[in-house]
């Protein structure tokens, strides 16, 4: 049966993770490899790397990481971040990534996700939308789940559900779905908004933004219908490793790989 | 030993060449007829869309090479549903290597209810293992897919994964394997797998 996946996501600045980990087996906290390695290791699906810096400089610093990474893990890794051309995509894949996510290079330039999936195939197009509930008029009368760049801050026109669904129209071969109402809450993530779009994709999506507890995993694969669910300092500090959360949730009846 | 990887338009194939550093085999990514008859390996990958790959192939004379092969030939992913007999993405005569066709995963499971999505993502578990390809793996072990298309079962099938349906995750026919999902990146079992296929 096919599993759910458990991703953790690490970011990574000039080559380096940023927020710290509480692995004391890690010589150096701040090495992408070694902490790519431990993960593989204790059975993450998958890893995802975010780039927040990804200015011009750093993109050789970031195609040497990728390379490093596809030589050292036998998982599938996604990398995202400052992406927004068909000679980047390339250049990530040809250094090893699986898979890139494309994020406000998608909302700028929409096409972008059709030429990709062309060229690369749709396999290891993600297009990774930021999402956040906001109020449509002054009185706040209304709201709506709106697309949201430059790291949830800068509100879009997008609607965040016709997004999804334009993207997966366009040839994307997997959603990444950060709410950033949850993000950093550790209340969980958000269900229903999870729900209504992977309830109705035809291609898998990854929650993200929220996890807290073992808990909300299962809400998210079950309740949310994600089909993965991706965290980071949660991970990164222990407050839930990967061996017991996946031995958790199949004891609660969802399929992992074990 | 001299493995050969196939070198045509079928995507990206540094996963596998990363994967057998791993393994520390040495390789070499080619079309040259000479480099590939003589190698005791020959890994034939693919990623990307049926009918084109094979376009590319018949350009260059390769799919009349492949299948006259005598040595260990493995197809993955998209190479293997190319040594099969057809498929149905855009209609694509094949090498016929394995009597069997390729068909695309129904969107739905045709009760209306949703929850199987296309392409085929993620890891699932291979059961009825055979063949020497499978030596160490135990039943139900997971390896990683990515895909719309897949090859039915049939009397070559060694391992059988469930999507939607049965379908065929490796067949074997005298010198020529293949495996439907990225043995390059399905964890220690995938390597395990590539291991089994370096020692034939």
């Amino acid at each position: 049966m096919l599993t759910k996946r458990i991703i953790p996501c690490l970011d990574i600045k000039d080559g380096r993770t940023v927020k710290g980990t509480n692995f004391v087996n890690l010589r150096d906290a701040g090495d992408p490899v070694a902490l790519a390695a431990i993960y593989a290791e204790q059975g993450a699906d998958e890893l995802v790397f975010l780039d927040i810096t990804a200015t011009v400089d750093e993109r050789k610093t970031l195609i040497e990481l990728v390379r490093n990474v596809a030589h050292t893990i036998n998982i599938p890794f996604t990398v995202g971040g400052g992406i927004s051309s068909v000679a980047d995509v390339s250049a990530l894949l040809n250094a090893g990534a699986d898979k890139i996510s494309i994020n406000s290079s998608a909302v700028r330039n929409p096409d972008l996700v059709n030429q990709l999936a062309l060229e690369f195939g749709s396999q290891c197009i993600v297009v990774a939308i930021d999402t956040r509930w906001i109020a449509m008029d002054e009185n706040a009368s209304r709201f709506e789940h709106i697309v949201h760049t430059h790291g949830g801050r800068k509100p879009t026109a997008l609607r965040t559900i016709a997004w999804a669904r334009e993207v997966e129209d366009r040839g994307a071969g997997e959603i990444l779905l950060t709410s950033m109402d949850t993000d950093g809450t550790k209340a969980g993530f958000a269900l229903d908004l999870t729900a209504q779009i992977s309830g109705t994709a035809n291609i898998p999506v990854i929650a993200s933004g929220g996890a807290g507890s073992m808990d909300h995993f299962v809400d998210v694969f079950t309740t949310g219908k994600a089909d993965a669910g991706l965290a980071a300092s949660i991970f990164h500090f222990k407050e839930i490793e990967i061996p017991a959360l996946k031995n958790y949730l199949q004891e609660k009846g969802i399929e992992m790989r074990l | 030993m001299k493995t050969v990887i196939i070198k045509y338009n079928a995507g990206n194939v540094q996963s596998v060449m990363y994967a057998l550093e791993r393994l520390g085999a040495t390789y070499l990514l080619t079309d040259d007829e000479a480099e590939i008859r003589s190698a005791d390996k020959v890994i034939f990958p693919g990623v990307g869309e049926a009918s084109t790959a094979m376009a590319y192939l018949r350009e260059r004379g390769l799919d009349t090479l492949i299948p006259s092969l005598k040595q260990p030939v493995l197809g993955t992913c998209v190479g293997m549903q190319l040594m099969c007999r057809y498929s149905e993405e855009n209609n694509t005569t094949c090498m016929g290597i394995f009597d069997i066709d390729v068909r695309r995963f129904p969107t739905h499971r045709g009760d209306g209810q949703p929850g199987f999505k296309v392409p085929h993502t993620g890891w699932n578990s291979i059961h009825q293992l055979k063949g020497p390809l499978a030596e160490g793996i135990s039943e139900n072990a997971y390896v990683y897919f990515v895909h719309s298309y897949a090859a039915e079962v049939c009397s070559d099938t060694t391992a059988i994964c469930d999507y939607v349906r049965p379908f065929s995750a490796m067949l074997h026919r005298d010198n020529f394997y293949a495996a439907q999902f990225h043995a390059e990146i399905s964890g220690d079992v995938g390597q395990r797998i590539l291991e089994n296929f370096l020692k034939l």
